[in-house]
């Protein structure tokens, strides 16, 4: 007995020095959409009427179990079997009971609640679209002043605290961060297409109440419709391989007027991208960007040092294709070139023709040529990816 | 009706001994066993998997693998519980008991029972095999994309998910052979008398999983076959940039996949029932009733499959016909539940370990299904899915309704087959540790999957340490109490107190005649049924 009750303290101090003020969470978390609210309600509803259910029958069962139990020298009932006629009748009542849970109490605001969740279009002023990658996101603007707004999400939680052994402490939003926030406007309801690149993804933010499976080569769809301005955050919840875990989803919700402000910044953000890839860069500065680019991009499979995870992902330190020639004679790339590969990918490796810019592309190219162990010495400029994609 | 010849066995048979024995044997009750204990040991091999995952997850960042090994420990897990600790120690049962109770000499087909059980190792193998590979550098581990297969991850994943379709195959070989042999021996062996209506009800309960697999064995092996191609030979069933579909596979998957939940539980389903009327020393209530219902399960299993997608996108007349179509499986399924308690109402209980695990897992059991009937909503179901909300679930329908179902079977008919007594004490404290640490380590996840946390992953955000660590805590209980259970059955089956030939006092039906352990071969005389 001592022996529990010390494994009980040793247990109950483990626990209190996680963290002090945890927040404990029993439900959903607090709702931000229409849809997330309804979601709480039907499930606050369905959860209280099977609570019921059991607790009733649970009552009814320890009853017996104390009842009529031998050691109190309970005997059995003797009765002869039932007449198949009153067997029917009893047999029916928890049938009738369910019928009436099932079909009426439950069945009606399900119905509702799935006609509401579908109806993706009615009221929508915006479109947005969101594409599922290996392991990251990529958000577009269809329509309105935003039109043309297209980025990349990836994990920003620093990767030392996502490596084994990391023993410091993790960032508040650790796993949940990303570098490029998606920004929705308050109250507005918001189209969202969905599809992948690779294999299926889920797009899923628990404050939302809307998850989508992201199916290469089509179109599903949702709707979001955040009523409160904050930062919402999400995952993907749908196995899509060893960087699953890895692709979380931030959205920040902001009033009208600032969304303006924010589409108008990110407008002239991406005008300069564009301007950037006309001029000529010289070696160094496309080195330095292309690190971002490939430790941001790359490293998750080719590892931070170009080591790679063989078999499944090949090293770029001293790899054929990262020390072979990228354009042939006629001053077209060459098939399987370094420049073909990031294009357009093979077996796992993505096509990166619709992740990455002009100068991102060729930036993690030079980089990879003239880093990681590689000294090609050769520099692939922008404006040499905006021909290639032609 | 029965056509079977009385069996003139003498006790002096000869058959081969020592290892011969077990690979030529076709005695149901020598393949019987070697089922058992096959799923006994798999059973562990999947459990300390889970254990390892379990030692992963007790606190967030990367301790003990990596993603990869992560992603195919989980997937393993899932395929070994499943497909070899599960079903086949339903089929040992199946194998000892049936012809046990319907007063038969043996299955019906002998040679094909020996052949379906030896088709379980080398799949078990296969299916283990790619972890041993890698460690010498050949391919890059097992199946890393669940035990669903999901393309296009399956397309791109390694030889583990070649190794995996190879051994799927083979284990659903082994199923399909084994329920032929059941319905076979159903509809042809029982004992003169034993009409239909009047057999044991787990033998109703395995007729209708052996229709089911009939069923859906067919498509799951289509399916992984397409699968197969997929990723060798060119061809695009789940590959849009071909004209195929992702989701296509999962409809052919799921259309398996949900009536193998019943098939997992309708065995359990059938001896429950008898483990309630002996311990309660009261016949069980409403026979016909329960087997109506287990036939409207078994025809509800077939059809309700995109429940388990709902958030992959479908027109909303098809949501709302799967939503309903699995919310009606309730109705036979709360004919079943009061028939079960009407069974122990005003009995006279007494509480040997089989009665408790009976007991505990109506209760378990009973979460599931009540978790199974929220899961049902659409609406709802966009936050439960791929949560670990579900994770709770469906180990509440396949632990407690499953796992825990098959312990009350083992302790049941352990003294019928070993002729001795296990230690009730042991068998009362390996309840009550089961119980307890199942529950606190699955009631945890609930709060998990609402909370927001995603299943199948391997780090998780701060916000999930608190619950992660119980049940960490309490997986590893669960699992180590279980050597409780081998010690059990291994010491009752080397010796022990003599059971007697009814072994319960409450115990009812043709198995309960013979001498415990019964003869090599069972009715030399074949019993009449009045």
């Amino acid at each position: 007995m001592q022996g529990f009750r010390k494994i009980g303290l040793g247990l109950a101090a483990m626990l209190a020095s996680l963290n002090a003020n945890a927040d404990y969470s029993w439900n959903f978390p607090e709702p931000a959409t229409p849809m997330a609210l309804d979601t709480l309600h039907v499930h606050n509803k369905f959860m209280t009427i099977t609570a019921i259910i059991f607790f009733a029958v649970l009552a009814i069962m320890i009853y017996s179990i104390f009842a009529h139990r031998r050691s109190k020298g309970y005997k059995p009932v003797t009765d002869k079997p039932p007449s198949t006629a009153v067997e029917i009748f009893w047999t029916l009542i928890p049938f009738a009971i369910l019928l009436l849970i099932d079909f009426v109490i439950m069945g009606i605001p399900a119905y509702h609640s799935v006609i509401m969740m579908e109806d993706t279009r009615d009221k929508a002023t915006m479109v947005i679209k969101i594409t599922g990658s290996q392991w990251r996101w990529q958000y577009e603007y269809m329509d309105g002043d935003a039109k043309g707004i297209k980025f990349v999400s990836n994990l920003a939680t620093p990767k030392e605290q996502t490596e084994k052994g990391f023993s410091g402490t993790k960032d508040e939003n650790y796993l949940l961060e990303v570098d490029n926030h998606l920004v929705l406007p308050v109250g507005e309801k918001v189209r969202v297409l969905m599809t992948a690149t690779d294999v299926l993804h889920n797009w899923w933010v628990p404050q939302f109440g809307s998850s989508r499976v992201a199916v290469p080569g089509f179109i599903r769809e949702t709707w979001v419709q955040v009523e409160r301005a904050g930062t919402y955050r999400g995952q993907c919840k749908e196995l899509c391989g060893k960087g699953h875990g890895y692709m979380p989803i931030v959205v920040d919700a902001m009033p009208m007027a600032e969304y303006k402000v924010w589409v108008a910044a990110k407008k002239e953000e991406l005008a300069k991208a564009v301007a950037g890839a006309n001029k000529e860069w010289t070696k160094e500065d496309l080195v330095a960007n292309g690190k971002i680019v490939y430790e941001k991009n790359c490293a998750v499979c080719h590892q931070v040092t170009g080591a790679g995870l063989p078999p499944a992902f090949p090293a770029l330190t001293g790899s054929k294709i990262a020390n072979g020639p990228i354009f042939g004679a006629d001053g077209k790339y060459l098939k399987d070139s370094h420049l073909d590969r990031v294009l357009n990918g093979v077996r796992v490796m993505p096509s990166w023709k619709a992740m990455l810019n002009d100068t991102e592309i060729a930036s993690v190219i030079t980089y990879e040529r003239n880093a990681l162990g590689n000294n090609v010495g050769d520099v692939l400029q922008p404006s040499q990816v905006k021909m290639a994609r032609q | 009706m029965s056509t079977a010849t009385v069996a003139h066995h003498e006790e002096h048979h000869d058959h081969p001994t020592g290892i011969m024995r077990w690979l030529t044997t076709t005695n149901h009750k020598d393949i019987g066993t070697m089922y058992l204990t096959f799923s006994l040991i798999m059973f562990f091999v999947g459990g300390s998997m889970i254990l390892g995952i379990r030692a992963e997850l007790f606190k967030p960042g990367l301790q003990l693998m990596n993603p990869e090994f992560f992603n195919q420990l989980i997937g393993v897990h899932a395929l070994i519980m499943i497909f070899a600790a599960l079903m086949p120690a339903a089929t040992g049962f199946a194998n000892w008991m049936i012809p046990l109770q319907i007063g038969a000499p043996d299955m019906a087909l002998p040679r094909l029972n020996n052949w379906g059980f030896w088709l379980l190792p080398p799949s078990a193998i296969l299916l283990t095999l790619p972890f041993t590979l890698a460690m010498f550098g050949i391919g890059d581990g097992a199946l890393a994309t669940g035990w669903t297969f999901y393309p296009p991850l399956s397309v791109q994943g390694g030889i583990g998910v070649d190794f995996a379709i190879f051994a799927v195959h083979l284990l659903g070989i082994s199923s399909v052979m084994g329920s032929i042999n059941i319905i076979v021996t159903l509809f042809n062996m029982r004992a003169p008398g034993m009409t239909l209506m009047k057999m044991p009800m787990f033998a109703w309960g395995w007729l209708i999983t052996a229709f089911l697999l009939v069923a859906t064995i067919p498509v799951l092996a289509g399916a992984v076959t397409m699968l197969l191609t997929d990723r060798h030979f060119g061809t695009h069933f789940f590959n849009a940039a071909g004209g195929g579909d992702p989701i296509m596979f999962q409809h052919l998957f799921w259309f398996f996949g949900h009536p193998e939940v019943y098939i997992l539980l309708l065995p359990v389903w059938g001896f429950i029932p008898q483990i309630l009327e002996t311990f309660s020393r009261k016949p069980m209530y409403g026979y016909k009733a329960q087997v109506y219902s287990l036939w409207a399960i078994g025809a509800l299993a077939v059809v309700v499959w995109a429940h388990h997608f709902f958030t992959a996108g479908m027109p909303v007349p098809a949501l709302l016909y799967f939503m309903y179509s699995t919310m009606a499986i309730s109705l036979p399924l709360a004919v079943l539940f009061f028939c079960w308690i009407k069974t122990m109402w005003k009995g006279s209980m007494s509480f040997e370990t089989p009665m408790l695990f009976a007991v505990g897992w109506i209760i378990l059991f009973g979460i599931g299904g009540l978790t199974g009937l929220v899961l049902a909503d659409v609406a709802a179901d966009a936050q439960y899915h791929n949560s670990y909300f579900v994770v709770a679930h469906f180990h509440y329908t396949l632990f407690a309704g499953g796992i825990m179902g098959i312990m009350a079977g083992t302790y049941y008919w352990l003294p019928k087959m070993t002729g001795h007594m296990y230690s009730e004490t042991l068998g009362k404290l390996h309840f009550w540790l089961t119980a307890i640490s199942f529950n606190l380590t699955f009631i945890p996840q609930f709060f998990l999957g609402l909370a927001g946390m995603p299943r199948r992953i391997p780090d998780y955000a701060l916000q999930f340490a608190e619950f992660n660590m119980i049940s960490s805590i309490a997986a590893f209980v669960l699992g180590f109490s279980q050597l409780l259970f081998v010690y059990n059955i291994v010491s009752c089956a080397r010796g022990g107190k003599k059971a007697t030939d009814q072994v319960w006092e409450g115990a009812k039906g043709l198995e309960w005649t013979l001498p415990s352990p019964p003869p090599y071969h069972s009715f030399t005389e074949q019993p009449i049924i009045k």
